[in-house]
């Protein structure tokens, strides 16, 4: 391919990327309130257009019509800073995440899985400084939880996936997925999985770990001083956070875009989208737990848990070599 | 690549300077960031994602946080802006600005004479930094490593007496 | 552990349930007869006011959202304005236990929104309903003891004649 076919190849595919993970987003609210409704026997919004799937748009005019305010109070440059993070990063993060060799991988890292791992970790401080900004103790409250949960289940999160670097030997996430070929990761990591993805519920602030926003406690934390567009921002970047932490699931664990029958594409979007509906179940399932159980959970029972695996995935390949 | 290097060696040094200058400490910490980022982008330009993910990864994403967090709890408010402003007096940074000056001229003379090496383009992977972290440098892993511990044990201390005071 | 597993299954099961909500505007939900919505007055079988204007729901009223005049024809008691606001009423039921005569009763009606709040204040002509309600038989002028025109005392049902204390005879 020569120079210009590879860079509007590359453009086409972030412009392609972009456009299906903006509206995945912008539909994942809706799918997930239907979804939620039919956990609670009850319909959820089933009104403006069929299925009422143009509770979307509404939703989206809605936000944009919305006065755009700034309390006065507030640390103004910060305050319009933080949404712009949140947004900004995990639609990096996106950029590493294959969804085939060819579709939905922008940029072909050696050290992709260390990117989304970079961003997940600036995502921190989309919150963090909107707590800040906001002047406001509550959100004051709720970025500082959000810091400290964010940051110690950052650390569980790149644990975990040592295991699966070990045994893809690589940091490449094309790589990572062909290791995959004959068994997912899930098999010999489960450990490595469940506290991936729980400390991926933990990165994206889901319920039951939305701790930094607490609607009772905290009337909404971090983003309560937030209206209009720039709540907009920091909703859609918390969608997008699920898509993404589900598509990592996937890539690393459950073996990405291979299947059986179907195109590889497919594959991906199939296993994706179920994670995504695990994250709903949970919201739709469990309660919020208290905040200094959550932390001990995650420094006395996650921590060891995957020094655990790391130890018991190198002595395995230890063994196995020596044979 | 070289504009790329030359762009974010300049955005580093010019968020370092302008973190050195404001008062309010927040937004300080924020050019830092911003700093260490364009440090990040420039270890990746020159051929070491891994420092370059790590640096990321670390330092803007865990130990900058920390800082933040801890500016937040401290709670400074217009009083410390204030003094931050009282402190910026050219007396006080004239000194050291002027021997930064030095530094900044001699590395441009040195950068002018050719001294300094270009981005090479050798990419070094995230193997050969773990095997030169457990081969050649092992000592040195050790040593942190020794430090580590005794930060480790000594922070669970601190925290358990506290505790038990409760 | 083992708990929120439990839970997780458990809500996920909930996918084959039924829902318990209906799409209210089209489809009506079923409402007991006994719930608890916009109050009405009722009338006995033979279509007499059945109010006596005691007072006691005025009384009960935990918000004191009731007011009612007394005014009297030939022994029969009878609300002169009976007023009930609806922007306060809570349709805690209270009224409708107090009240000695069934008068007052909750219906299974509860669409009665407005663009104008002073439009909840109902008044007697609003209230008033030309039916009995829930208690079809039940007159209360006919089991008690008050004289009304067509009804001396010691006529009501079930009741004995007056005796007349001053006579020493058994
Ligand atoms: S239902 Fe309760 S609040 Fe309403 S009028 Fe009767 S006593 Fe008052
Ligand atoms: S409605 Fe019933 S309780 Fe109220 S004044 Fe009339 S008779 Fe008495």
């Amino acid at each position: 391919m020569s120079a210009e076919g590879a860079i509007v190849a590359g453009s086409l595919n972030i412009v392609l990327g972009l456009a299906v993970l903006m509206a995945a987003a912008a539909l994942l609210t809706w799918i997930e309130r239907r979804l939620l409704g039919v956990w609670q026997d009850r319909p959820g919004p089933n009104r403006a257009g069929p299925f009422g799937v143009l509770q979307v748009v509404a939703d989206g005019i809605k936000l944009l019509f919305k006065q755009d305010w700034i309390p006065p109070f507030a640390d103004p440059v910060v305050f319009v800073l933080a949404p712009a993070i949140a947004m900004v990063t995990v639609m990096l993060a996106v950029a590493v995440v294959p969804a085939t060799p060819a579709i939905g991988i922008i940029a072909d890292l050696n050290i992709g899985l260390l990117f989304f791992l970079a961003m997940s970790g600036l995502g921190v401080y989309s919150v963090v400084l909107a707590g800040w900004a906001s002047n406001n103790k509550f959100s004051l409250l709720g970025g500082m939880r959000a810091a400290a949960q964010m940051v110690s289940y950052e650390v569980f999160m790149g644990l975990s996936v040592v295991g699966v670097v070990m045994l893809a030997g690589s940091f490449n996430l094309l790589e990572i997925v062909r290791g995959q070929q004959h068994m997912w990761y899930v098999v010999p990591q489960f450990l490595g999985f469940v506290v991936f993805f729980i400390g991926g519920i933990a990165e994206t602030h889901r319920l039951p770990f939305d701790l930094p926003e607490g609607e009772n406690e905290l009337g909404a934390g971090f983003h309560t001083e937030y209206s209009g567009m720039k709540f907009g921002m920091f909703f859609l970047g918390e969608y997008i956070g699920i898509i993404v932490v589900s598509a990592m699931t996937t890539v690393l664990f459950l073996g990405g875009w291979y299947g059986p029958v179907l195109p590889p594409v497919l594959w991906f979007g199939i296993k994706t989208g179920f994670l995504v509906a695990f994250f709903i179940l949970l919201r739709a399932a469990l309660p919020r737990p208290r905040y200094d159980q959550f932390m001990s959970f995650g420094w006395k029972l996650m921590l060891p848990l995957t020094l655990l695996n790391i130890l018991a995935t190198g002595a395995v390949m230890l063994a196995a070599t020596s044979i | 690549m070289n504009l790329t290097f030359d762009l974010s060696a300049i955005i580093a040094v010019v968020a370092t300077v302008m973190m050195l200058t404001r008062a309010s400490a927040v937004h300080a910490l924020l050019y830092l960031t911003v700093s260490l980022l364009a440090v990040s982008l420039v270890f990746f330009v020159l051929g070491a994602p891994f420092a370059a993910a790590l640096e990321v990864i670390i330092y803007a994403g865990a130990i900058m946080v920390l800082f933040v967090f801890v500016i937040m709890m401290l709670n400074i408010g217009e009083a410390a802006a204030a003094q931050e402003r009282i402190w910026l007096q050219p007396s006080t940074w004239i000194g050291p600005s002027t021997l930064a000056l030095l530094l900044a001229i001699e590395l441009g003379a040195v950068a002018v004479n050719g001294g300094i090496a270009r981005p090479a383009g050798v990419v070094v992977s995230a193997r050969q930094v773990g095997l030169g972290l457990v081969g050649p440098y092992m000592l040195a892993v050790e040593i942190a490593s020794f430090l580590l511990l005794a930060g480790l044990v000594a922070s669970f201390h601190l925290g358990r007496s506290i505790m038990r005071a409760e | 552990m083992l708990s929120v597993l439990v839970t997780l299954w458990g809500t996920f099961l909930h996918l084959f349930q039924r829902n318990v909500t209906v799409a209210y505007p089209e489809e009506m939900p079923y409402l007991a007869p006994r719930y608890r919505g916009r109050i009405v007055l009722t009338r006995d079988p033979d279509g007499e006011e059945r109010c006596v204007s005691c007072y006691l729901c005025a009384v009960a009223c935990p918000v004191d959202c009731i007011s009612l005049q007394k005014a009297e024809i030939e022994g029969r008691w009878y609300p002169e304005f009976f007023r009930i606001n609806f922007s306060r009423c809570i349709f805690c039921g209270f009224c409708e236990e107090a009240c000695p005569t069934y008068a007052i009763q909750l219906t299974p009606d509860f669409e009665m929104s407005e663009y104008d709040r002073r439009n909840l204040v109902y008044e007697k002509e609003d209230l008033l309903i030309s039916g009995t309600g829930k208690y079809p038989d039940y007159n209360f002028y006919r089991v008690s003891g008050a004289a009304i025109p067509g009804k001396d005392k010691g006529e009501a049902e079930r009741e004995r004649k007056p005796i007349d204390t001053r006579s020493l005879l058994p």
